[in-house]
């Protein structure tokens, strides 16, 4: 009864709980270490020059697969010891002026990003393929899911250039609202395979390094409940012994 | 026992109750046999309790209530809590243990609660059980509202702006009664602190003592069960209650599977969903705290948003007074009226089992507008929302103000004169 009550009542509830849409691609996240060192490279070649990811320490890339000596020969640009986090040397106040806000902080870019429209993952999958040229912006690009954002494309030599093409449509309750498709304009020197391939290895990263010990967090999760689970038997069994004599 | 082992008990009894309170609260606490489901919660309520303190000892050694930036321009108390998740050996577990158990605690103490409405545990005598209890929750809200500013988030920092902003609405004394709470204008370093220094000591303080209070209370007038009848009221020729059995063993052994029960449960959101798809910790609390970039849509944890439902519905001013500080009335009104449940409550018995069906379906539609309540609280507000919380509110105070009618002319069996098993 209690259920049919609230079935009745929670259905027209969730048709009144609508609010602006967003379309998310979802991201075929990768827990392979090729995909994830592939991502790091991206990462501190394209990303970490105005993104800083301040709570991740470079030693930590060994849980990748990387030795010490590969992490300092080919990733590390902005630091001296293999302990240090990966800090970046544009100063916040000077970000500001060139980009109108600092750039945020990319450590755990991919928690924050979760929506009720899909995951981290997904929103930076979409939006990291989804800048378009936009000569009105000060730095010349624009993005679909990010309207306005300060960040230039600075994946645009591996993608190439998208062009936007704006449709006014009608919403079904009578609005108009603008609906950007994007077409390929100059090809970049991936294809657009390869591009998305190289975005969702950088995604992967950005998720890997969100909680680096989400895998180990996972694999201690099973045994601890396997334990509970014999440890449940056992103390229902010594409950019955207890309580055989009471009726 | 030994001699010897006999000879330092009575050593100790003679300078401290110690076997006097364990036949009194342990071995010779007579509890009825009859308990269900329902009766673990108030058990793992104590073992969230205890799980909340030591975690939270742990995370106090690394953490750093300081809202200054550090080199990286992040502010320290954000960078602190994920220097414990990364840095800090074990740290990711006891932090979400910690903000898993924040959850945990209002859902075990929300079922302990319904579990009274259900079984009428309120009643005389246990009226200052109840009233006991009323407080824990006040203090259990005021506990978690004041630790959830403290990762310095976003959904930390704007929360707890909104709130505290509420308090200004109180005429007269309201503004300054705001910057007395903030110890500042705006939410900033200064609050952090004090919220910092209620949230590990002041209020765990408090806690303990109503709940050492709650239980002391209980044990002295024993405890209700499911047929809602008293068992002290036939005692064998040994002096015991006929349908009471010794709280130890039997039930330590039986809220031993309770707990084991709760900590699958309780694990498998650690360690599977410690985010608890963005309900436990939401999204947003992921991005540092910035006082210049309000959040489009700033929602309270899942486990406020009912009250929060009821502060939203009232939409009126009256005398002349903003509606805000109505809502915030009607909202600390939500919580208080839960304390005069024994003197609204007229029905001739207790539990459910032997109440008519009036008051089963008023139940039922106070448990689902509760639901509908908790829901829109988490949603932006629409006109139509609006309608259907004000809706809700009405009979969330209806549920209460109503009871001494229609808890007297419902339709009640005769209760039994013994437990029923």
């Amino acid at each position: 009864m209690k259920k049919l009550l609230s079935a009745l009542l929670f259905a027209p509830l969730l048709a009144l709980a609508s609010g602006p849409e967003l379309h998310l691609d979802k991201a075929p996240v990768s827990t392979d270490p090729a995909a994830l060192q592939n991502g790091a490279k991206i990462f501190v070649n394209y990303c970490l020059n105005c993104h800083g990811a301040s709570y991740m320490r470079y030693n930590r890339l060994q849980e990748i697969g990387l030795s010490e000596q590969m992490i300092k020969d080919n990733l590390m640009f902005t630091a001296d010891k293999i302990g240090e986090p990966m800090r970046i040397a544009m100063q916040r106040d000077e970000a500001k002026v060139f980009f109108g806000a600092a750039p945020p902080d990319l450590t755990v870019i991919s928690r924050s990003r979760a929506s009720e429209f899909g995951s981290g993952a997904d929103w930076l999958y979409t939006y990291l393929r989804s800048f378009y040229r936009d000569e009105s912006r000060p730095t010349g690009w624009n993005n679909v899911i990010f309207e306005n954002v300060g960040m230039p494309h600075v994946l645009y030599e591996l993608q190439g250039q998208q062009v936007a093409k704006v449709e006014q449509k009608d919403d079904g309750h009578g609005n108009k609202v603008k609906e950007i498709s994007l077409e390929p304009g100059t090809p970049g020197k991936l294809s657009k395979e390869e591009y998305d391939k190289a975005t969702a290895d950088l995604v992967s990263y950005l998720v890997w390094m969100g909680e680096p010990m989400a895998e180990k967090r996972k694999s201690i999760g099973t045994g601890v409940i396997a334990f509970l689970g014999l440890l449940f038997v056992l103390s229902y069994l010594l409950k019955k012994n207890f309580w055989k004599d009471i009726h | 026992m030994t001699t010897k082992s006999q000879a330092v008990l009575d050593w100790i009894d003679a300078r401290f109750p110690l076997t006097s309170t364990i036949k009194g609260h342990l071995t010779e606490y007579y509890a009825p046999k009859n308990f269900n489901f329902w009766y673990f919660f108030g058990s793992l309520a104590l073992l969230v309790l205890v799980i909340q303190i030591v975690t939270g000892i742990f995370l106090v050694m690394h953490y750093k209530p300081d809202a200054s930036l550090n080199a990286s321009g992040v502010p320290v108390a954000f960078a602190s809590v994920e220097y414990i998740m990364r840095d800090v050996p074990g740290g990711w577990i006891i932090r979400y243990m910690h903000s898993t158990g924040a959850s945990a605690f209002f859902i075990v103490v929300y079922l302990h609660m319904f579990r009274g409405l259900l079984y009428g545990s309120y009643r005389k005598p246990r009226e200052l059980i109840w009233i006991f209890g009323t407080l824990i929750f006040l203090a259990l809200m005021a506990e978690a509202f004041m630790g959830y500013l403290l990762p310095w988030g976003q959904m930390s920092f704007w929360g707890a702006q909104v709130i505290v902003n509420l308090f200004s609405a109180i005429p007269v004394i309201g503004p300054d009664l705001s910057v007395v709470i903030r110890g500042d204008f705006v939410v900033s370093d200064a609050t952090l602190n004090r919220f910092f220094s209620f949230h590990v000591i002041a209020v765990p303080l408090i806690l303990i003592g109503l709940v050492a209070a709650h239980i002391v209370a209980l044990h002295e007038v024993g405890s209700n069960n499911p047929d809602g009848v008293e068992i002290k009221k036939k005692k064998g020729a040994d002096g015991h209650p006929l349908d009471g059995i010794p709280f130890h063993p039997y039930y330590t052994v039986k809220d031993i599977v309770g707990v084991v029960g709760f900590l699958i449960v309780f694990s498998f959101i650690v360690f599977f969903a410690p985010e608890g798809g963005g309900y436990f910790l939401e999204f947003n609390n992921f991005i540092p705290a910035d006082p210049l970039k309000t959040p489009p849509h700033i929602a309270p944890v899942w486990y406020f948003t009912p009250f929060y439902s009821i502060l939203r519905a009232v939409t009126y001013p009256l005398l002349g007074i903003d509606a805000k500080f109505w809502g915030v009335v009607a909202m600390g009104a939500a919580v208080v009226i839960i304390a005069f449940l024994p003197w609204l409550d007229r029905s001739p018995v207790k539990s459910i089992r032997y109440k008519g069906g009036l008051f089963k379906a008023i139940l039922a539609v106070f448990v689902v507008c509760f639901f509908i309540l908790g829901y829109l609280g988490v949603l932006p507000p629409t006109p139509g929302r609006t309608l259907v919380s004000q809706i809700c509110s009405v009979i969330y105070f209806g549920f209460f103000l109503l009871m001494p009618w229609y808890s007297k002319i419902d339709k009640c069996k005769p209760e039994p004169d013994r437990v029923t098993g």
